[in-house]
C-alpha cells in the first residue's frame, strides 16, 4: 500500500495489537508523533523521562504478558532508553523500543542529536535494526516484534531516521516475519521428559525452583500439579515469585541471598532439583561451587545458552516452561497412581510452617515488617505490587504472600533502583481493574518520582509507599553488618518532604510515623481515584535478615530466627 | 564465564555462518568481549550463498568453554548456522605476507631458498627487502617466520585461520 514510513510504522504498531505507547517526542520521531495526533486507537502516554518510558513499558508487559512499547527521539531521547532496556534484558521482558534517528544522509557525521543507539543497545537487546528504507518499516516491525515475544523474550530496538519516516512508497505490512537464523525450541525433547519423570519419582528429596520463565510461559497450574504429584516443594526465585500460591503448602517462598530459610535448606538437602526457567543467578546460588552438591540438576529453559552456565546440569531440557511441565506431569502420572506424600514432603511442609512465622509488635520507629503486615491486608490477590531496589525490596520479596501470577514485579537481574514507581504506573495501564502498589524506597522514589506529572495528568492511579528510613538502605545494611560501620555516602538527609513532593504535582501525600496510622493511611489511598503517595518512616537500623553472605553458600545464614526448629525439622543439618 | 577447568585447553576452530548485514561483526566480537572469551584469529567473507558470510574464528580453550561460546553464538540472532570444525576433518589453512629486512646477496639467496623449501612465493622484491606470500597450516606459517626472525622482519600480515570440511571419502 502507498503511504509515508511514519504512517507505516503506526499501522504496523496497531496490527501488532498496540494499544499504548510510553514516550517523549523530539526533533527526528516527529514524523510519527504528527500520525499520532490522528489516531485514535493507540493511546500515548507522555513521561517526564525516557528512562520512565522504558520502565512504563517493562512494567505494562510484566503485569500483562504482553509486549510493552516505548518511543523517543534520537540522541538524549535514545541514550536515556539504555537503562531501561538493560533492566528489561536481563529479566527477560519482552519491549519495543523505537527511536528517532537523524536523517540517513548524515549518519556518521556527528549531526546535532545524532547517537550510535544501535550500536550502544546491542549487548542490551535481543536483536536491533536501523530501518533505511521505507519499503522495509513492515517487515521490520514484523520481525522486532516476533523476536521480542518469542523464545526467551527481550527488548528489541528499531532506529528510524527521519527520512525514512518522511518517505512515501509502497509498504507492505506482515504481521509475520521469517528470520533465518532464529528458530526457538519450544517443545522439550521427549526422551529428555520421560527422564525427568523418572528421575523425580526415583528422587527422596525432590526440590523444584521456579523462576521467571514459569511466569513468562504461564506454566501455573502445571508446576502445582508437578509438585502435588511429586509431592515436592517449590521455592522461587525472586522473578519466579507469585507463579505459585504462596499459601499452597508446598510452596516454601522465595530462595536466595535474602530469601527464606526453609528454601535454602530444602535446595541444599535435594537430590534432585528442577529448575524451572532461571539462569541460576549468583543471588540465588551463593558460591556455585557449594550449590546443592548433592543434588542432580534437571535444567529446563528456553535458552539453551542458559543451561549449564553457571551450575551443571545433570539433565539439560531445552524448551518452554509450560509444555516441558506438562509433558513431565504426563509422563510422572503414567508412572504412579496419585500424588506422594513422602517423609521428605512431610518434612518440608514442617519447615514452611515453622518459617511463617507472624510479626507481631508495634516497635517506634516502624519495623518494615509491621509495614508488610499491614499493607498485605489491604492487598487483593489480584492486586499487584512493583518494588524499587535495594532493602525494602527485599523485605517485600521475603514478606509479602502473593497468590496470582504476575503480581509481583521486581527489577531482578539489574537491580535497578527508580524502576518501581514507572513500572508501577506501566502495570496500571496494562490492568486498570486491579490496585497497583508501588512499594519503593526513598532512594529508589527519588530516581524517578518525577513521573508523579505522567501520573496526575494521565490519571494513572498507584498507591506509592515511600518507605523512608533515610538511607541507601541495602549499601547502610552492607556497611553495618561487612565493614565496621562505616557509613559512607549512605545518609539522604531530611529532605524531600514526600508529602508535600506528592502535593506539588496536585496530589495527595500521607506521612505515617506511628503503627497504628498505617493501615487507615493505606485504606485511605486505596479508596483514592488518584495516584497517592504513602510515606512511612521506618527504623533504619532494621536490616532484611536472614541474609546469606556475599560469596557465602546457601545456609551460611547471617542472622534470622528459628534455627533450632529448622535443624529439628530437617534432621541432621549443617552439622 | 569463559571459566578455564582442569582440562588443558586446545585449538579449536569455528565456523559460522551468518546474515551479511551492517554491525554483524559488532555484535559477535562485542559478545566475545563482554563473556570474557579470548579469540585467536577471526576471518570473514562472502559464502556461497547471497547475503550470507562465512566466519572462521580459532581459539585456545577446553572444551566446556566451547560448548558455552557455541550456545552463544547460536543466540545471536543473525548467526544462522554454527560448526565446530575437527582438525582432522577439515582442510584449514593461513595466508601469510611477510616482508623481510635483505641486508645483502647473501641474505637474499637465503631468504629466497627458504620461501622454496616452504612453497611459499616472492611476490614483490626491493633492492632492501622481499615479500614472501604464504598459504598453509597456521603452524607452517610459524615455522617459517621462525626461520626469517633473524633477517629481520619488517612487516607480518597474516589473515587467521579459514576452514572447510573435507567430504567423507567413498
Amino acid at each position: 500500500m502507498n503511504m509515508k514510513g511514519a504512517t507505516a510504522v503506526v499501522e504496523a504498531l496497531k496490527g501488532q495489537g498496540v494499544k499504548h505507547i510510553f514516550g517523549i517526542p523530539g526533533g527526528y520521531i516527529m514524523p510519527v508523533y504528527d500520525v499520532l495526533y490522528s489516531t485514535d486507537d493507540v493511546r500515548h502516554i507522555l513521561t517526564r523521562h525516557e528512562q520512565g518510558a522504558a520502565h512504563a513499558a517493562d512494567g505494562y508487559a510484566r503485569a500483562s504478558g504482553k509486549v510493552g512499547v516505548c518511543m523517543t527521539t534520537s540522541g538524549p531521547g535514545a541514550t536515556n532508553l539504555v537503562t531501561g532496556l538493560t533492566n528489561a534484558f536481563m529479566d527477560s521482558v519482552p519491549i519495543i523500543a523505537l527511536t528517532g534517528q537523524v536523517p540517513t544522509a548524515v549518519i556518521g557525521s556527528d549531526a546535532f542529536q545524532e547517537a550510535d543507539i544501535v550500536g550502544m543497545s546491542m549487548p542490551v537487546t535481543k536483536q536491533n535494526f536501523q530501518v533505511r528504507k521505507a519499503s522495509e518499516i513492515g517487515k521490520t516491525i514484523a520481525a522486532a516484534f516476533k523476536i521480542a515475544r518469542t523464545g526467551r523474550p527481550a527488548p528489541v530496538l528499531v532506529d528510524l531516521p527521519r527520512d525514512v519516516l518522511l518517505s512515501e512508497g509502497d509498504i507492505e505490512l506482515p504481521l509475520d516475519a521469517e528470520i533465518l537464523g532464529y528458530n526457538p525450541t519450544v517443545n522439550g525433547h521427549p526422551v529428555q521428559i520421560k527422564k525427568a519423570a523418572e528421575l523425580l519419582l526415583n528422587s527422596e528429596r525432590p526440590v523444584i525452583i521456579a523462576g521467571g520463565g514459569v511466569t513468562i510461559s504461564g506454566a501455573f497450574t502445571e508446576l502445582a500439579a508437578l509438585a502435588e504429584l511429586l509431592g515436592a516443594p517449590v521455592v522461587t526465585t525472586l522473578l519466579g515469585k507469585s507463579c505459585i500460591p504462596e499459601s499452597h503448602p508446598l510452596s516454601l517462598g522465595m530462595m536466595g541471598m535474602h530469601g527464606r530459610k526453609s528454601s535454602n535448606y530444602a535446595v541444599s538437602q535435594a537430590d534432585v532439583l528442577l529448575a524451572v526457567g532461571t539462569r541460576f543467578s549468583d543471588r540465588i546460588t551463593g558460591n556455585a561451587k557449594e550449590f546443592a552438591k548433592g543434588a542432580r540438576v534437571i535444567h529446563v529453559d528456553i535458552d539453551p545458552a542458559e543451561i549449564g552456565k553457571n551450575v551443571p546440569a545433570y539433565l539439560p531440557i531445552v524448551g518452554d516452561a509450560k509444555t516441558v511441565l506438562a509433558g513431565v506431569v504426563r509422563a510422572a502420572s503414567s508412572m504412579i497412581a496419585k500424588g506422594r506424600e513422602t517423609a521428605w514432603t512431610k518434612r518440608v511442609k514442617e519447615l514452611k510452617r515453622y518459617c511463617e512465622c507472624e510479626f507481631e509488635g508495634d516497635a517506634r520507629p516502624i519495623d518494615p515488617r509491621a509495614l508488610l503486615k499491614q499493607l498485605q491486608l489491604v492487598l487483593g490477590d489480584d492486586d499487584i505490587v512493583v518494588t524499587g531496589v535495594g532493602r525494602h525490596q527485599m523485605y517485600a520479596a521475603h514478606y509479602l504472600r502473593r497468590e496470582k501470577p504476575r503480581t509481583f514485579i521486581s527489577s531482578g537481574g539489574l537491580g535497578t533502583m527508580g524502576f518501581g514507581f514507572p513500572a508501577a504506573m506501566g502495570a496500571k495501564v496494562a490492568r486498570p481493574e486491579v490496585e497497583v502498589f508501588d512499594y519503593d524506597g526513598d532512594g529508589s522514589f527519588q530516581m524517578t518520582g518525577k513521573e508523579l506529572a505522567t501520573c496526575k495528568e494521565n490519571g494513572i492511579k498507584v498507591v506509592v509507599v515511600v518507605v523512608r528510613d533515610g538511607v541507601l538502605g541495602m549499601v547502610y545494611q552492607w556497611q553495618a553488618l561487612f565493614m565496621g560501620k562505616r557509613y559512607s555516602q549512605v545518609h539522604l538527609g531530611s529532605v524531600p518532604d514526600f508529602v508535600k513532593y506528592a502535593e506539588a504535582f496536585g496530589l495527595k501525600g500521607m506521612r505515617v510515623e506511628r503503627p497504628e496510622q498505617v493501615g487507615p493511611a493505606l485504606r485511605e489511598a486505596v479508596k483514592g481515584d488518584e495516584t497517592t503517595l504513602v510515606e512511612v518512616t521506618v527504623d533504619p537500623d532494621a536490616h532484611i535478615l536472614p541474609m546469606m553472605p556475599p560469596g557465602g553458600a546457601l545456609t551460611q545464614f547471617f542472622g534470622g530466627c528459628l534455627d533450632r526448629p529448622l535443624l529439628e525439622a530437617m534432621g541432621r543439618i549443617g552439622t | 564465564m569463559a571459566m578455564m577447568t582442569d582440562e588443558d585447553p586446545r585449538r579449536y576452530i569455528v565456523g559460522m555462518i551468518v546474515e551479511d548485514r551492517p554491525g554483524v561483526m559488532q555484535k559477535i566480537s562485542g559478545m566475545f568481549t563482554r563473556r570474557g572469551f579470548n579469540i585467536d584469529t577471526i576471518a570473514v567473507g562472502k559464502s556461497e550463498a547471497t547475503g550470507l558470510s562465512r566466519i572462521t574464528l580459532s581459539m585456545m580453550a577446553d572444551e566446556d568453554t566451547l560448548e558455552k561460546l557455541i550456545k552463544q553464538l547460536y543466540k545471536t540472532i543473525d548467526v544462522v548456522r554454527v560448526f565446530k570444525m575437527a582438525e582432522r576433518g577439515s582442510v584449514v589453512r593461513e595466508l601469510c605476507l611477510v616482508k623481510v629486512h635483505i641486508k645483502d646477496e647473501k641474505a637474499r639467496s637465503e631468504v629466497m631458498k627458504y620461501s622454496d623449501i616452504f612453497k611459499g612465493r616472492i611476490v614483490d622484491i626491493a633492492p632492501s627487502s622481499a615479500t614472501i606470500q604464504l598459504v598453509g597450516t597456521s603452524e607452517k606459517i610459524d615455522d617459517l617466520l621462525d626461520i626469517l626472525r633473524p633477517f629481520g622482519m619488517k612487516e607480518v600480515v597474516r589473515t587467521g585461520v579459514i576452514a572447510i570440511s573435507r567430504d567423507p571419502k567413498r
